[in-house]
């Protein structure tokens, strides 16, 4: 019996192997290794790049007032991620959902969430609602929940089952088990992937705004489509400072966070 | 001393993958009595308790507890059953990133709404009363302390204060010194019977080690394979049933 199986084993990976060669020569056919318009594009990436300096920014309040609300989609985006997802998590942790399916119905959204892009979400609410950044904010909430649902659901069903015993047995309501227990017992992880996950709302916001889900994004589209390569160049700079300035904040508070754990924790 | 505070009748627990761990277990409980159930690890001691505040449901059986029958009891009635039933841990079971206090508090938790609770929005007399309690077990300098900055003996106390700051009419604890060195399990059992004869109150506690069960209770039960064997004094628990509680097949 034994050797058969290897031997199936043996030919699947063989048939798994051939036909990831047929896949790549026919990429290679179709695609090319190297498209050859990349050796003629010499002299316009020349002209391009002349065309970048000096970076300008002709509209500063039009692009500074988008660039908040570049922001301000990842402030609100995170935020309402943040409040969903601790919710949705009581509900899919094993050991504080209500019932067992509800657990696997509430973990199989999730993961469905999470294998949508940020940007296909965003351009279905385009559709449901109009362009803006309302549209921004909820596709970057709901891919939030994708993820941090995920995580907050694993930190709570790492909990000591015997904390949520011992305040059940004081007669607290599920409210309390939650707010004085579970809350309280996940703070430190629940602090640090919320502000790893606006860490990555704020690429996004700047991003999101290239398919008109409000923000920087959209200032960047503009410039571009009349060509004007010197602002697209400004506006470049102006999202890698946003994401510099957001990084520094985010490192920030997580030190913080860390150092009160650290504290707690001598 | 006659009054009944508990009584159970023919309970029965069978766990979902066909464990018998409880059989017919019929025992009157007095008020005011100090009881220890002793037996061999897995002789089903914790599920015994754990059924008396439903955080196991037997499957067979009858539980009344002051007259209430407490496997009849949902939602609202079964919070006031449990908040009148105190329970103390082998592992303490604190939340390690609260205050001591913080966790004595905790025992208050079903005397609030449930919103006001949640919040913690504990009363200023919860609060001096919380203190008051770790005066008694001797903790007052530890009050604002995180719990996990205690030591495991000073921990179980905070885990007394809190069952007390319920003012339960019964006490459980579940091997409240199994995972003590012997010189903390002394004094933790000495603040557990110094508060329960303070207090009037009446009290079961699950104890592997005999002698320290001789120690505190009026009343030893003895239970092997989930079924009641010994009833009685500790005089009356000689070495010969012991040998067989713990030993025999
Ligand atoms: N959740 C559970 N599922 C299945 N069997 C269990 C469970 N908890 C306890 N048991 C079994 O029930 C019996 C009694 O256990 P327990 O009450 O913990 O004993 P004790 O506290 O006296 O050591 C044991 O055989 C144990 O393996
Ligand atoms: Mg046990």
């Amino acid at each position: 019996m034994r050797p058969y199986i290897d031997k199936k084993n043996k030919m699947t990976k063989q048939i798994y192997v051939g036909l990831f060669i047929i896949f790549f020569i026919f990429s290679l056919l179709q695609v090319g290794i190297l498209d050859e318009r990349i050796f003629q594009a010499f002299s316009r990436v020349e002209n391009l790049l002349k065309g970048m300096v000096p970076p300008t920014i002709s509209e500063p309040i039009d692009v500074a007032g988008a660039a908040v609300e570049s922001l301000q989609v990842a402030v609100m985006g995170t935020l309402w991620g943040v409040v969903f997802s601790i919710v949705l998590a009581m509900f899919a942790a094993k050991n504080v959902s209500p019932h067992i399916s509800i657990s696997y119905a509430v973990k199989a959204f999730a993961a469905f969430v999470r294998a949508v892009p940020a940007l296909i979400w965003a351009l279905l609410f385009i559709v449901a609602i109009g362009l803006g950044p309302t549209p921004g904010i909820l596709a970057l909430a709901v891919n939030s929940i994708g993820m941090l649902m995920k995580v907050y659901a694993e930190a709570i069903e790492e909990i000591d089952t015997g904390i949520i015993d011992a305040l059940k047995a004081t007669g607290a309501s599920q409210f309390q088990v939650v707010m004085q227990g579970i809350i309280p017992s996940i703070m430190s992880i629940f602090i640090s992937w919320s502000i790893f996950r606006f860490d990555i709302n704020i690429r996004y916001a700047a991003v999101l705004g290239v398919v008109g889900a409000g923000g920087i994004g959209w200032e960047l589209v503009r410039a571009s489509r009349v060509m004007a390569y010197d602002e697209v160049l400004g506006i470049t700079l102006v999202i890698f400072g946003m994401i510099l300035l957001a990084e520094l904040v985010t490192r920030f508070l997580k030190d913080r966070a860390d150092m009160a754990t650290l504290k707690a924790m001598e | 001393m006659s009054e009944v505070v508990l009584e159970t009748k023919d309970l029965s627990m069978e766990f979902p993958d066909g464990t018998q761990a409880l059989k017919n277990v019929t025992l009157t409980i007095k008020k005011g009595e100090l009881v220890s159930i002793i037996g061999p690890s897995g002789a089903g001691k914790s599920t015994f308790m754990r059924s008396l505040n439903m955080l196991n449901k037997p499957t067979e059986g009858q539980i009344v507890f002051e007259g209430e029958n407490v496997l009849k009891a949902r939602g609202k009635q079964l919070r006031q059953i449990r908040r009148r039933i105190g329970m103390v841990f082998q592992h303490f079971n604190l939340i390690k990133r609260s205050p001591t206090y913080q966790n004595v508090l905790h025992g208050r938790l079903g005397y609030l709404p449930s919103l006001k609770g949640g919040l913690g929005r504990f009363s200023e007399e919860d609060t001096r009363q919380a203190l008051e309690i770790l005066r008694r077990v001797g903790l007052e300098d530890q009050a604002f302390k995180r719990a996990d900055e205690l030591s495991g003996g000073q921990q179980q106390r905070v885990g007394i204060a809190q069952a007390i700051a319920q003012t339960p009419s019964l006490l459980l604890a579940d091997e409240p010194i199994a995972s003590l060195d012997p010189s903390s399990s002394e004094n933790v059992m000495t603040y557990l019977k110094n508060v329960c004869q303070e207090d009037g109150l009446t009290s079961i506690v699950n104890l592997h080690q005999v002698d320290f069960a001789k120690k505190f209770a009026h009343r030893i039960i003895g239970i092997k394979a989930g079924e009641v064997v010994f009833d009685g004094s500790p005089k009356e628990l000689t070495e010969g049933i012991t040998n067989y509680l713990y030993y025999s097949k």
